[in-house]
């Protein structure tokens, strides 16, 4: 039986209110107060396709052996590389072997159930066995565009495998159309979209009940079998119209978080599809349908094991760590939409050296450490030279994991001299659970959070962003575990 | 917090530097922002007052040593500044770089030479021109390789030093506004010391409610509680105590008591042992500079002292550091007014790198300039030390979790 073994998703902390951008743009564009409801999630300064594609992933392989993990698949219309493989940093922050078939997806919104149907592929021919697929996206709409309100950020993942699996794949359908409604060139940051009464007409309202019915005639079920159906489309009358031409009751059709998330594009069928297996009950049928650039449909069952699979963040646990973004201004200065002020000190060239990330790549992407084999101390960055004075062992540690194991606050600070696109720059010292300190940048929090002893976890963020050359380097920060004080 | 066992063996000072080497004459600049000077101007400033002080003349120093930190602005890599700038002829130069004790270290290097037999008048030289960065603070550059610089915090020293007091305020359950009332005294004390000095970089005495009141640089540090960036240059010249008395018969000599360099091992940035209260090397090197100068009470025998108050934190911190106060009770030596220009041990008499200014290269000398001339009981009444016997300086490079530390004393016969 080839099907889902896991998922796991990520909504990133910060929600900024449309109204909050219908204040400040209304005025260009009046008729935007229909889509100004709700709120949008918006990643963080530190936050990109990878990161949130990491993040899910992590929640999806949590409590699995990542040893296992033959296969890692990032899917995304905002990669932040033309040339450097995401999946290869998804796979690399997962622990993985480097032993792994990895592979990106792009190109158009269906991206992410493409990676989800090859690794289903790659599973069923016996080429791989447990293939995590990861998809993100952050795109951007011009300031006062419809799509600015519509967008939101979010990362959704799946694993795929034989194994204890909770649904099983049962059949697909899928078309291919060069129907641009939304198109970026190769070198654009901002989508642009054709008329919505077009998209909305001809796009949403032919094309998902197209491939839905060119799935159930291949596989052979009734519509009306399903018990949950996932679909994206952000119009809220072609949903009805939608539902209406299938035969649906609007009931069994999975809330499309365009009020709490918005549109996450490559990743938001699969994040929807989550939001259906966090509440789905053994023999379920599960209708799953893509769109952009055409649609994938797939069709799931859901087996006894979906109730045994260990509780995971998923979509509505990440929903729930909410913070509120108040400032539109800051969202623009996070996504670089304009030009600030960081002062000459941000301007000291800071190269990004590849050879020593690649010497070190272990240590960035996995936070791999080092446990002495002599004494039994754990220790970060990996120590050739035992760090515990009364051991000093040489060359005597093994590698070890430590980006799950989470540890607390020894010293704090909040500085406003480091430049910073996000000030004040928050890190301090933490003790990792098991052994060794290391002084992390602080992400997700205000000062206010923080107290020496509070309980931190790890979060894999941008580290670095060069903006004249267009790069990113990544690396683990920590981030105070939400509701969890100091006694 | 109890150092780590060392061996015996390695615990145990040699003979040692004291009373070996005098110092023979001195020299430092105004530090400041010195926005017209360049570093030949800074140094050829200090080098005349020390020539002068010296009595001899150029041609009679026979090697040099010279402590900067920071090459890309600055003055360069190599010693080469130090012989092009004062025409030094053809003699070994040598550039010592040990972040913030780098004065220290020439000043070090210059010492051993002398005490060695190798030479017997030797120049040491500190300077660092830092306000050609075009910003506050100092230079955001890699300090700690290229590793650290891709991994480490996005962070700037005020908020490596602000997490002592965060550290400090956990380890003592000391809450944070009495801690921030004792370094607001800090503070406080080096303006009133720095207000009287001619040569500080800050001139002003500052209120209390000011300095408490003032914008947060790096959470608990305010404005005030960062010492200036300075431009500046010091230096000494270096003899034996058998020339000194021949050049300068019937005056006292200030003599070299100890010189002690302490560097991190890693233990306080990766193991977990360490209190992040102070800092060992701190610990380490007072313990060996207190046995290598015969001081068994610190407290009641240090007669003055010039310490690294980068932070009004960190001069906190090394309070305890240099056993001078009990571990968690700085707060209370600080607040009693122990420390004060009329306490019982006076520090930062000149106003500290907090009002007197902080070109790193040039700081350790300019400490050892401001304890040799209270030594010689040259300055004005109302800034003098009564009585001085022992003056200990010290220097802290790099941040609380690696750094490298200095603690040197001199004193009089």
């Amino acid at each position: 039986m080839v099907g889902i073994r896991s998922y796991g998703g990520y909504v990133p902390r910060y929600r900024l209110n449309r109204m909050a951008i219908f204040a400040q743009m209304g005025w260009l564009n009046p008729a935007n107060l229909m889509n100004a409801q709700g709120e949008k999630a918006v990643a963080n300064f530190d936050e990109d396709s990878v990161t949130m594609a990491v993040a899910a992933a992590r929640d999806c392989v949590r409590g699995f052996d990542r040893g296992e993990i033959d296969g890692v698949s990032f899917a995304s219309t905002t990669a932040p590389f033309k040339e450097r493989l995401c999946a290869n940093i998804v796979s690399g922050a997962l622990a993985t072997d480097e032993n792994v078939r990895t592979a990106d997806f792009g190109g158009g919104l269906k991206a992410g159930t493409t990676a989800l149907l090859a690794a289903i592929d790659a599973v069923s021919s016996g080429s791989s066995r447990n293939v995590v697929v990861a998809a993100a996206d952050s795109r951007l709409g011009k300031m006062g565009s419809p799509q600015e309100l519509m967008f939101g950020d979010g990362a959704a993942s799946l694993l795929v495998g034989s194994e204890d699996v909770i649904a099983e794949f049962k059949g697909s359908y899928s078309t291919g159309l060069d129907f641009v409604d939304h198109i970026r060139g190769a070198n654009s940051v901002f989508d642009r979209e054709w008329e919505e009464r077009w998209i909305r007409d001809v796009g949403f309202e032919q094309f998902i009940p197209e491939a839905i019915d060119g799935l159930c005639k291949k596989c052979g079920v009734e519509i009306g079998e399903f018990n949950r159906i996932v679909y994206p489309c952000y119009f809220g009358g072609a949903r009805k119209k939608i539902n209406k031409k299938l035969g649906v009751n609007p009931e069994v059709v999975t809330d499309n978080l365009q009020a709490t998330v918005g549109d996450t594009g490559a990743a938001h069928p699969l994040s929807m599809f989550v939001k259906a297996l966090e509440d789905a009950n053994p023999g379920d049928k599960i209708l799953l349908v893509s769109y952009g650039s055409g649609c994938d449909a797939l069709y799931f069952e859901a087996t006894e094991n979906i109730k045994k699979l260990p509780a995971r963040a998923g979509v509505s646990g990440s929903l729930a760590r909410r913070a509120e973004l108040d400032n539109y201004s800051k969202y623009l200065v996070w996504r670089r939409m304009v030009p600030v002020e960081m002062g000459l000190r941000a301007e000291e060239q800071k190269w990004i050296r590849w050879s020593l990330v690649w010497r070190a790549h272990r240590t960035m992407l996995g936070m791999w450490g080092s446990r002495c084999k002599a004494c039994g101390t754990q220790q970060f960055p990996p120590q050739r030279v035992c760090v515990n004075p009364e051991c000093g062992a040489i060359d005597k540690s093994e590698p070890v994991v430590l980006s799950d194991n989470g540890g607390d606050i020894f010293s704090f600070t909040a500085d406003m001299l480091a430049a910073s696109i996000n000030p004040p720059a928050i890190y301090g010292a933490v003790n990792i659970n098991g052994g060794g300190r290391f002084v992390f940048d602080f992400t997700d929090c205000t000062t206010e959070q923080l107290a020496v002893g509070k309980p931190v976890e790890f979060s894999f963020r941008v580290k670095q962003y060069d903006a004249e050359k267009d790069i990113t380097n990544y690396f683990w920060k920590a981030v105070p575990v939400p509701g969890e004080n100091v006694e | 917090m109890e150092l780590v066992p060392d061996s015996k063996e390695a615990m145990k000072v040699a003979e040692g530097i004291k009373d070996k080497v005098v110092i023979l004459g001195m020299g430092c600049t105004r530090f400041g922002e010195r926005w017209d000077a360049a570093p030949e101007d800074l140094a050829i400033e200090a080098f005349t007052e020390c020539l002068e002080d010296a009595r001899i003349e150029k041609k009679d120093i026979e090697a040099a040593w010279l402590g900067s930190h920071i090459d890309e602005i600055n003055i360069g890599k190599g010693g080469n500044f130090l012989g092009l700038t004062l025409k030094l002829p053809l003699i070994p130069i040598t550039r010592a770089e040990n972040f913030c004790a780098s004065g220290t270290e020439s000043f070090r290097g210059a010492c051993y030479a002398v005490a060695s037999g190798a030479y017997d008048i030797v120049l040491a030289f500190g300077i660092e021109k830092l306000k050609d960065t075009g910003y506050g603070g100092l230079p955001d550059l890699p300090a700690f390789g290229q590793m650290q610089a891709t991994i480490g915090p996005n962070a700037s020293a005020p908020g490596m030093f602000a997490q002592l007091a965060t550290a400090y305020s956990a380890r003592y359950g000391i809450p944070m506004d009495k801690l921030k009332e004792a370094m607001t005294h800090i503070s406080w004390k080096s303006h009133q010391n720095g207000s009287m000095n001619p040569r500080a970089h800050l001139r002003k005495a500052v209120p209390k409610e000011q300095i408490m009141g003032a914008p947060m640089i790096a959470y608990p540090l305010g404005l005030f509680d960062c010492c200036g960036v300075s431009d500046g240059a010091a230096c000494a010249i270096v003899t034996t105590p058998q020339i000194a008395k021949k050049l300068k018969p019937n005056e006292d000599l200030v003599k070299v008591k100890a010189l002690q360099i302490s560097v991190s091992s890693g233990e306080e940035a990766f193991y977990t042992k360490w209190d992040g209260a102070g800092m060992l090397t701190t610990r380490r090197a007072a313990q060996k500079a207190f046995e290598e100068a015969g001081i068994k009470n610190p407290r009641e025998e240090i007669s003055m002292m010039e310490v690294h108050d980068c932070f009004s934190i960190t001069e906190l911190a090394t309070m305890e550091d240099l056993q001078i106060s009990e571990p968690g009770k700085a707060p209370d030596d600080v607040l009693s007014g122990f420390f004060d220009l009329d306490g019982k041990i006076p520090c930062q008499p000149d106003g500290g790198l907090k009002c007197f200014g902080h070109p790193i290269g040039a700081s350790g000398l300019r400490m050892l300039f401001e304890m040799y001339n209270q030594l010689l009981g040259r300055w004005p009444e109302e800034r003098a030390v009564k009585n001085p016997k022992f003056g200990l300086t010290h220097n802290l490079g790099g941040v609380p979790n690696q750094n490298v530390c200095s603690v040197a004393i001199v004193g009089l016969d």
